[in-house]
């Protein structure tokens, strides 16, 4: 993939209640609204009863409807969209590749060269983790099509804002009014 | 403490929340809820309806009436997959309501049980939130944010499932004093800096319009879009949802606009350099195609829900918050401005165009019924219509002076809604008159109700407009698929004798001299009447905007009674 293409993608953070069935309703909305989603990660975050995902929206979503849309379900606490700020994104990929002891010093060679690390080695075949940004794993898989590649398995973009600012912060929040019965209607004349 | 039962939890809840109606009906799953029933009437009153989506509407329309949260029952399964057009109806209109479904036990739920439906799945893109309960001790806490989401910020539908032995199991009843949702804060107050440069762009305005939709009237914010519209001088357009939001015969009135709506209304908005949207969401048959609409204007949009903000249009001014609270603020800032030339244009248009127009005809025209009861009512009652010709004349040929008293189908355009949802005012308005203005194919979707109506004794007055026919699909036929008509025919009952086997009187009117009398005598029969109009067969509703035009390519009212107009999609 080349760079407009990862500029254009929007890495979206969202920090939702840990229930069951709110994955069904975020999948809902994207589903309903046609919006296209490339990746999803999600698991528990530093507050306990809340879990933090990141998903990976392509260029032809309308991005804020996506924000908007998923921020209406109650139990999305917080969303944003952090693709234009200064941020840290992570992709994990393990690839299982075919390989014997003439062409295993290659693979080992590559591996060092992308800082990756070789978690299994079987008589026929490997299994080398890499952890990066999108861009290094494409490479890093690319390069790897030279060997028989049997497995590859990726996970999905988690990301961060750089610094010390926190990607959701709780909001001031007024008590809404409510109603409890319209007044008598007022006459119009 | 005292346990109570999960049933008895939801009816303590309801008393609590002020539930005053319950439009249901029992079954397998929720038979621990009737059960208590009796020991609650009649703080709390149900209403047994013969379908339950007939409860859905019902409530949906007691709660656009009475600005309460309206609530309905059904039991698991079918009953639940029931009153799903019921949820979908007030869910793309925006209504408070909260629908408790009773579930297969807990130990059969997701083992396709006998009578079991995902129903918090299959509502999931239809309402504002669900829930399934797996514990008693949580019903208080689930009801309280039940009604607490359906009717703050933008309203609408939420759904309580909760299986049969949930229902039966006992538990400690706490009532929280407070909903915490770290999830849901709808805002309110919109940002000074956009109330300061909306009042600029309307000071500035030569050709304003102000769109007022549903949200004024949910809002309650009927004085301040009038004092908006007075005080700034700018003349005033009600969508669909929106009419009675605005006095219908106040002289900066203009009518609908969109796909039936008025000519000039269209014409106006083409022509216009700044249209304030109040509570409303720049629908399809509102805008006409989309990239043509209104390509002179800026956008002031006052809206609660900040998904519809930018979704169709891009506003110069976003004012995010309630509507009557925003429309307070805006008006602190407007000042009065003089546009001679652009209400000389408006009142132009509606020279050259009088949309409205009744002609003289042999046949009763339907709007000849609607001009009738206008007449006969002096506007002073509740209209309730379905969806389609009919619904588009009622909206057309009437003044709505009273604030909110024009309840219809609007985003789902649910064919039906009308016998049901004229139960749901009417049950909100003891006292008052109601008239459902009914489609002949949409009464016959519902009109099992009749029983209920006949028996809770409720004085509606329905008014069939009856051409025999599915009539704007006829239309759609007529003008769209080469007059191939298809399917839309219909042989109707005899209403009349239909009326009385549910032991409401009937009357006909198949000729003019007989609509006056009929309507006179509906009005002075205490229960509850139905009148067959029979009225002209191919009649249809002028003016138009073809799916997919542009609101300046509507076509007018033809000036003849038989000249059809050749349109091509």
């Amino acid at each position: 993939m080349n760079e407009r293409d990862s500029i254009q993608k929007h890495t979206i953070i969202a920090l939702v209640e840990d229930r069951p069935g709110v994955l069904n309703r975020i999948a809902s909305k994207w589903r309903q609204r046609g919006f296209n989603i490339e990746s999803l990660a999600v698991g528990h975050s530093e507050t306990p009863g809340l879990s933090r995902m990141t998903f990976v929206v392509d260029a032809s979503t309308d991005a804020e409807q996506v924000v908007k849309q998923v921020d209406k379900l109650i139990e999305v606490v917080n969303i944003r969209d952090v693709s234009a700020e200064s941020m840290i994104s992570r992709e994990m990929a393990m690839v299982k590749v075919r390989a014997n002891t003439s062409n295993r010093s290659q693979i080992i060679e590559l591996v060092n060269i992308f800082n990756a690390e070789m978690v299994d080695v079987g008589p026929d075949s490997v299994i080398v983790e890499i952890t990066g940004d999108e861009e290094k794993i494409e490479s890093f898989i690319a390069l790897l099509a030279d060997f028989e590649v049997i497995e590859l398995v990726r996970t999905g973009r988690v990301a961060m804002l750089r610094g010390s600012e926190v990607s959701h912060p709780q909001e001031e929040h007024e008590e809404p009014e409510r109603y409890q019965g319209f007044e008598p209607p007022y006459s119009a004349k | 403490m005292e346990e109570l039962t999960g049933a008895q939890m939801v009816m303590e809840s309801l008393v609590r929340e002020g539930t005053e109606h319950i439009f249901g009906l029992p079954g397998g799953a929720n038979l621990p809820l009737y059960d208590q029933l009796p020991h609650y009437h009649p703080r709390v009153r149900h209403y047994l309806v013969k379908h339950e989506q007939a409860a859905a509407h019902a409530a949906d329309a007691y709660a656009r009436v009475s600005g309460k949260v309206g609530v309905c029952f059904a039991t698991s399964g079918p009953g639940a997959t029931n009153i799903v057009t019921g949820i979908a109806n007030a869910w793309m209109d925006s209504v408070p309501m909260v629908c408790v479904t009773g579930q297969v036990i807990t130990a059969l739920l997701g083992r396709d049980g006998f009578q079991e439906a995902d129903i918090t799945g299959i509502s999931i893109p239809i309402t504002k939130h669900s829930y399934l309960v797996l514990d008693a001790a949580e019903i208080p806490k689930v009801m309280r944010e039940a009604f607490y989401i359906a009717s703050t910020g933008r309203p609408g539908p939420v759904l309580v499932d909760i299986p049969r032995d949930i229902l039966q199991q006992k538990a400690p009843f706490v009532w929280p004093e407070k909903v915490e949702l770290k999830g849901y804060r709808p805002r309110l107050y919109p940002d000074k800096e956009e109330v300061a440069r909306a009042a600029e762009l309307i000071a500035e305005a030569r050709r304003p319009v102000i769109l007022s939709g549903h949200g004024v009237i949910i809002s309650q914010a009927y004085h301040e879009v009038r004092e908006l519209a007075e005080k700034a001088n700018v003349p005033v357009i009600t969508t669909l949802l929106g009419i009675s939001g605005f006095p219908g015969t106040h002289p900066l009135y203009l009518g609908m606009p969109g796909m039936h709506g008025m000519y000039w209304n269209n014409i106006a908005i083409q022509e216009s350099d700044l249209i304030i949207g109040v509570g409303m969401r720049f629908d399809d048959r509102v805008t006409g195609r989309l990239k043509d609409f209104a390509p002179k204007a800026k956008i002031v949009h006052i809206e609660i829900d900040p998904a519809e903000i930018g979704k169709n249009v891009r506003p110069a001014a976003t004012l995010q918050g309630d509507a009557r609270t925003c429309l307070r603020e805006l008006n602190k800032q407007v000042q009065h401005v003089e546009r001679p030339d652009w209400f000389a244009r408006i009142d132009e248009l509606r020279r050259e165009h009088p949309s409205i127009t009744i002609r003289e005809t042999p046949e009763v025209l339907p709007q000849y019924v609607i001009q009738k009861l206008y007449e006969a009512t002096g506007g002073d009652c509740y209209v309730v219509t379905g969806v389609g010709q009919h619904q588009m004349w009622a909206a057309q040929y009437w003044w709505y002076d009273k604030p909110n008293s024009f309840v219809t189908s609007g985003g789902l355009g649910t064919m039906g809604f009308e016998v049901p949802a004229a139960m749901g005012v009417q049950a909100a308005k003891p006292g008052e008159l109601v008239w459902s203005v009914c489609g002949d194919g949409g009464f016959l979707m519902t009109m099992q109700e009749l029983a209920t109506i006949a028996e809770y004794g409720w004085p509606i007055k329905f008014a069939i407009i009856n051409n025999n026919h599915l009539g704007m699909v006829r239309q759609w036929q007529e003008l769209f698929y080469r007059n191939n008509i298809v399917a839309t025919p219909m042989q109707n009952p005899d209403f009349v004798k239909l009326a009385e086997a549910f032991g409401i009187l009937g009357l006909r009117a198949s000729r003019k001299e007989e609509v006056e009398p009929v309507i006179q005598q509906a009005i002075e029969h205490a229960g509850p009447v139905v009148c067959d109009f029979q009225v002209k067969e191919d009649e249809n509703v002028f003016p138009m905007v073809p799916a997919g035009a542009a609101l300046d390519e509507t076509i007018d009212l033809p000036a003849f009674e038989d000249e059809r107009v050749g349109v091509t999609a």
